[in-house]
């Protein structure tokens, strides 16, 4: 059930923090970006350069979290060996 | 207890905003409104004030900043005129939009091109649909007055919107008269502390001016709406708790002989004492004659407006502002709309004046109030919008 103007909190305030985790920002993608685990030196500079904390550390290499990666590229781009590819959805 | 001090109108609104206790001001200075961020910021190098001062680069940056402040919980204060309220534009709409009782005191300018720094109320008129509370003032004391009324009804959490008080350029900003002020305890009991719904607070983490899309804009829209309804009704509580603790008296509008007239004239701001004193020699030669000034401009006081224009034939509606290719002036239009809604057909005519600080002068309202007169007996009108003053 949707609130009505009457029960919506004032000012389109959202009584509570971390709501953007909630949103799936995924959905927005054109393309993926795919990690080649085997090139992934771990250097964490995509995990630095994405505007979406959508880069997840791991033990060895790194991770797409693709519920809220929207496909910018600029891990891509900012990649030093290369180890990720930008591939139509 | 109060005292009598000399004030401009600037350093009324800098005397109001300390009294009034505000926790921060961010401000950009710009003429005709300088004086009042010097003055405050005076006070807060003199350590006579425990506000936050916040130097900023731009009116923009200004009002941003009263609104993160404002989101925190803070009592904010800021002042602008013109193109610096012009350049803040886009921000007022997301301090109303996020209710928030900023109050801002606007020292009424034109607007470029061509560059001007006199008098004319474009600027707030520019911004009029901003979902901000509007008051105009006339004089020194209701700068002062209304610049501690401001923050009780914008506070009010049954309102949280933010007020602009404006008072037009040089005209009361320079001009230095006795003010009726309050005890600093007076205000301070007036006002209290500022309480909040929601507010930014680490411990509490909450969203503001998060995305809202179609599903829910128009329910955020619809009961910000229903706030400026709000200010409506609670308007008439704060003027009467500030008239017990001042003296003074304020209402929806200011009505000057209007029970018998046949002719008014209805006006914002300053202008309104050259009328009354003309419409007063009027009637000293038997002309029936009064005249409206709105005290409240957002919300309208349609309903008060009609009340007070119930016995009257004709009007002139004086607007210091053009609104290009519109039927009327901003105020004009307004009135208008007013009276047909109730279907009160008199005669109403639009006078466009004092752009760009061109003064109005005791025989142009003398000839206005005439053309209304024979509107009233004739029940015509010969030129819907007339301007005033310019040289034909
Ligand atoms: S494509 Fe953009 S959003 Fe997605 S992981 Fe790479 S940098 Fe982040
Ligand atoms: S930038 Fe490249 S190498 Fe460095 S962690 Fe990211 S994917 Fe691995």
């Amino acid at each position: 059930m949707k609130l009505t103007w009457k029960e919506v909190p004032i000012g389109g305030v959202i009584p509570k923090g971390g709501v953007a985790f909630e949103y799936k920002s995924g959905d927005w993608r054109t393309f993926k970006p795919v990690i080649d685990i085997n090139k992934c030196v771990n250097c964490l500079i995509c995990w630095i350069y994405c505007p979406d904390a959508s880069i997840i550390r791991l033990e060895r290499h790194v991770d797409v979290d693709y519920y809220h990666c929207k496909g910018c590229g600029i891990c891509a781009e900012e990649c030093p060996v290369k180890a990720i590819t930008m591939r139509e959805e | 207890m109060s005292k009598i001090i000399g004030l401009s109108g600037n350093e009324a609104a800098a005397y109001a905003a300390k009294q009034s206790k505000v926790d921060v001001v961010a401000a950009y200075p710009i003429t005709p409104q300088t004086i009042i961020v010097e003055r405050f910021s005076e006070y807060v190098a003199n350590g006579e004030v425990e506000t936050e001062f916040i130097c900023v680069e731009s009116e923009h940056s200004a009002m941003s900043a009263c609104i993160g402040a404002s989101l925190a919980g803070a009592r904010v204060f800021t002042a602008t005129c013109s193109q610096g309220l012009a350049l803040m534009h886009e921000m007022l709409y997301i301090a109303s939009g996020l209710r928030l009782p900023i109050v801002m005191d606007v020292a009424n300018r034109a607007l470029s091109a061509p560059i001007n720094i006199h008098c004319d109320h474009s600027d707030m008129m520019g911004s009029r649909d901003c979902g901000w509370i509007q008051v105009f003032c006339e004089n020194v004391q209701e700068v002062y007055d209304w610049t501690i009324q401001a923050f009780k009804l914008s506070e009010d959490l049954d309102v949280l919107l933010p007020t602009a008080v404006n008072f037009d350029g040089f005209t009361i900003t320079h001009a230095m008269e006795d003010v009726n002020v309050l005890e600093d305890s007076d205000v301070e009991e007036f006002l209290s502390i500022r309480k909040t719904k929601y507010k930014l607070d680490p411990d509490e983490p909450m969203t503001f001016g998060a995305l809202t899309l179609p599903d829910y804009y128009f329910e955020v829209k619809r009961q910000q709406e229903e706030a400026m309804k709000k200010a409506y009704e609670k308007y008439v509580n704060v003027v009467k708790q500030y008239e017990a603790l001042s003296g003074r008296a304020y209402n929806y509008l200011h009505e000057f002989m209007l029970e018998d007239a046949e002719a008014a004239i209805i006006c914002l701001g300053s202008t309104a004492g050259l009328v009354r004193q003309v419409a007063k020699k009027l009637r000293n030669k038997g002309r029936r004659v009064g005249v409206l000034k709105p005290w409240l401009f957002r919300p309208f006081p349609s309903k008060e407006l009609l009340k007070a224009l119930e016995n009257v034939k004709s009007l002139a509606v004086l607007d210091r502002s053009l609104s290009f290719g519109a039927p009327f002036g901003p105020l004009c239009s307004d009135v208008i709309t007013t009276l047909f809604s109730e279907e009160k057909t008199i005669p109403v005519f639009n006078v466009i004046y004092g752009l760009g600080g061109r003064e109005i002068t005791p025989k142009e309202v003398e000839d206005i109030f005439n053309l209304a007169l024979k509107a009233a007996k004739t029940g015509k009108v010969e030129e819907k919008v007339k301007f005033v003053g310019v040289r034909e």
